[in-house]
């Protein structure tokens, strides 16, 4: 089992070396020249505005909170999606069941308009 | 003649004669028991992590030409430099020019992870090719994990962070707008995809990624359509090509969320979004397109690596001419796609699936045949397929009588007031 | 000592260190990202443990969808980036002494069964124990399903907390 993890861990090394290797290349090679002038953010010309780091809507996180729903059902479902040629038929209906309740919730929050970008 | 027949055999498996070939040099050098299988290991992995960077290389430059041709315009054969025949050699004049371009950092940025979000991003999709397989048995695949498709999932989806490490720490409001934006069009999809994974892996019965190759003696494009187009829309997605790209929309947030990178570094998150177009090639080749599997593979292993290149290229292909002929939705209408239309379908055609997978099995205590199996499974997407056709046009025929309803009414109330 | 338990203290000091980061550093969104490394660090851990599904589910889980939900929240806070708030309020001798009758009891019941380690080796097929343990009924398939009303539960939570407007 462990074995098998070794060439995610040597393909580790060579990905951060991919990743590193180019933004250090270039800052070996690239001319500095600072200004005050290219420190501006770019905000299509106009001089910025307060900071950016404000108040965001909630709206961003019900999607958030929704995807990690499905995402805690999904790992339930792998394990039962896994074994599902060796079960009976009750035990597929169970995981059907599963999934038809989180359909009924995602129609639930659909109707309430939780879904709908505002 | 023996040497030529010698010669066939090595070619017929090469790549894995060529690992063989190298690890009994490392054995007759003396090295000690675990390290020739580990340096063996260690070039593997170096040659799955280029693979992706090359295809790019020339991915970019083909999906130049072809863009140019298909919309008329001029390609980086007619650049006005020369950059090699048919201007192949575009890429690296691209690449060398961003590495020596300067950096420009605006101010007030949060340096550690500004510095770190490009690195990041460009890790975190070569790890995805860890477990894909390039052709037949245990040696032309990085390693076969037994939760195969579950760590590609897994580590995709563990990346969304660096979007928002990019577009917050750049201190620009266009960009932690887009990272958000592109963190919500994100994860939404990332749902109708493991939804569509789910029913793969429940039909083929195991999450490897060799397996769930063996199990499609009929390729599952063909058994199960809806599921291979939910998972290709959520995948189109996902990378970020035309009819969904939020991401960038470069007219309303100017570039999203790395606007105020430039030079290698907005580099790298090109190159990461073109890598991770490749890989989903590649992950939508496994699942749904049967892989390595191809006439005469038995015969010569090396035929597997083909196939799959061919059937990846095809998959580019198809990804290129929606990206290049589909104009962008607007942000609403995609998360519309996604919860109202996508979501639904994706669980409602698991559980289709699922038991009427279970029911063919029933049906055939002896083991249904294969083209049995994937006939019924077809015909129960058709029947699906209509059904939602269906549903949707009296959907919008109802809508439309309401918007006639509401204009008639609004024609009345001018006229009263007239 | 071996490979493994080199890497074991290895990740666990990442694992630690980042943890100790996620409470000392001042701007929130870098505790986020610490939280980050932590959630990393345990999925080598569980790599270790020859649970690979557990490593994808922490990177699924924890990595993906949890850390993004708090930075989203993060995001939500107002000001927050801009004043440092102050480390400790007035009820942090509660917090401390709290804190250290965990860390006692933790203590004592490592100390009391040190040897709690097994010797069996992990079974091949862990992943396909566990779908068939979640769905035998004289298993797991009532908190399986009840697991899926949870989810329901929090759902629908979450929509009447966005709409409260």
């Amino acid at each position: 089992m462990l074995e098998q993890f070794i060439f995610v861990g040597l393909l580790f090394f060579v990905a951060a070396l991919l990743g590193a290797l180019p933004p250090a290349l270039a800052w070996v090679l690239r001319p500095k020249r600072p200004h005050p002038r290219k420190g501006e953010p770019y905000e299509c010309g106009i001089y910025p505005h307060g900071e950016a780091w404000v108040q965001y809507k909630a709206q961003y996180y019900i999607f958030a909170l929704v995807f990690m729903i499905f995402d805690v059902e999904a790992v339930f479902l792998f394990p039962w999606a896994l074994v599902y040629n060796w079960l009976p038929l009750y035990a597929v209906i169970e995981g059907v069941l599963f999934l038809l309740l989180l359909l009924g919730a995602l129609v639930y929050a659909w109707r309430k308009g939780a879904l709908e970008w505002v | 003649m023996e040497f030529l027949n010698r010669l066939l055999a090595f070619l017929a498996n090469a790549i894995v004669n060529i690992g063989d070939w190298i690890q009994g040099l490392l054995v007759n050098a003396g090295l000690p028991d675990p390290w020739p299988l580990l340096i063996v290991r260690a070039i593997g992995a170096i040659v799955v992590g280029f693979f992706p960077l090359i295809v790019v290389i020339f991915l970019i430059w083909a999906y130049r030409k072809i863009s140019a041709r298909m919309q008329g315009r001029l390609g980086p054969n007619s650049s006005g430099t020369w950059a090699g025949p048919w201007g192949i050699l575009q890429t690296f004049a691209d690449a060398i020019k961003m590495i020596v371009k300067e950096d420009i950092r605006p101010q007030g940025i949060d340096p550690v992870p500004y510095n770190l979000a490009p690195v990041l991003v460009v890790f975190a999709s070569v790890m995805l090719w860890a477990v894909i397989p390039f052709g037949p048995g245990g040696a032309l695949i990085g390693t076969d994990l037994n939760i195969g498709i579950f760590y590609i999932l897994a580590f995709s989806s563990a990346a969304l962070f660096i979007f928002l490490m990019a577009g917050w720490s750049s201190n620009n409001k266009y960009a932690t707008v887009g990272a958000f934006r592109a963190v919500a069009q994100l994860v939404g999809y990332e749902i109708p995809q493991l939804l569509a994974i789910l029913t793969v892996v429940a039909v083929a019965g195991t999450m490897k990624m060799q397996g769930i190759i063996a199990a499609q003696n009929v390729i599952f494009l063909v058994a199960m359509p809806l599921t291979a187009f939910i998972f290709y829309m959520a995948t189109l997605a996902e990378i970020n090509a035309r009819p969904f790209e939020l991401l960038e929309a470069e007219s309303e947030l100017v570039c999203g969320y790395f606007v105020e990178y430039s030079g290698m570094k907005f580099g790298m998150f090109y190159l990461a979004e073109f890598m991770n177009s490749v890989a989903v090639a590649a992950i939508f080749t496994t699942l749904f397109l049967g892989g390595w599997r191809g006439p005469w593979v038995d015969v010569a292993p090396i035929l597997g690596t083909v196939w799959f290149l061919m059937k990846m290229g095809l998959v580019i292909l198809m990804w290129m001419f929606i990206q290049i002929t589909l104009p962008r939705l607007r942000i609403d209408q995609m998360l519309n796609f996604n919860w109202k239309f996508l979501t639904p379908l994706a669980i409602i055609n698991l559980c289709v699936t699922v038991l009427v997978n279970k029911g063919i099995t029933e049906a055939f205590p002896g083991g249904a045949p294969a083209w049995t199996r994937a006939g019924i499974l077809l015909a129960t997407n058709v029947l699906l397929v209509l059904i939602v056709w269906g549903f949707s046009a009296l959907g919008q025929r109802r809508t439309q009588r309401r918007m006639m309803a509401w204009e008639a009414a609004q024609t009345a109330e001018l006229e009263v007031g007239a | 000592m071996t490979l493994v338990q080199v890497l074991f203290i290895l990740f666990g000091l990442i694992v630690l260190a980042a943890a100790v980061a996620v409470v000392i550093v001042r701007n929130l969104f870098h505790a986020a990202l610490w939280l980050m490394l932590v959630f990393f660090g345990m999925a080598g851990i569980y790599v270790l443990l020859e649970a690979p599904f557990f490593t994808a589910a922490q990177l699924f889980i924890y990595m993906g969808a949890i850390g993004i939900l708090i930075i989203f929240a993060v995001m939500l806070t107002r000001g927050m980036m801009r004043q440092p708030m102050p480390r400790a309020n007035e009820q942090w001798w509660l917090a401390a002494l709290l804190a250290a009758v965990l860390l006692g009891v933790f203590v004592y019941l490592i100390l009391r069964n040190v040897t709690v380690a097994t010797a069996q080796a992990v079974p091949e097929n862990t992943i396909h124990l566990l779908g068939l343990a979640l769905v035998n009924p004289e298993g797991f398939a009532l908190p399986f399903e009840v697991a899926s009303v949870l989810l329901v539960m929090a759902l629908i939570g979450a929509v009447t907390i966005v709409r409260e407007r």
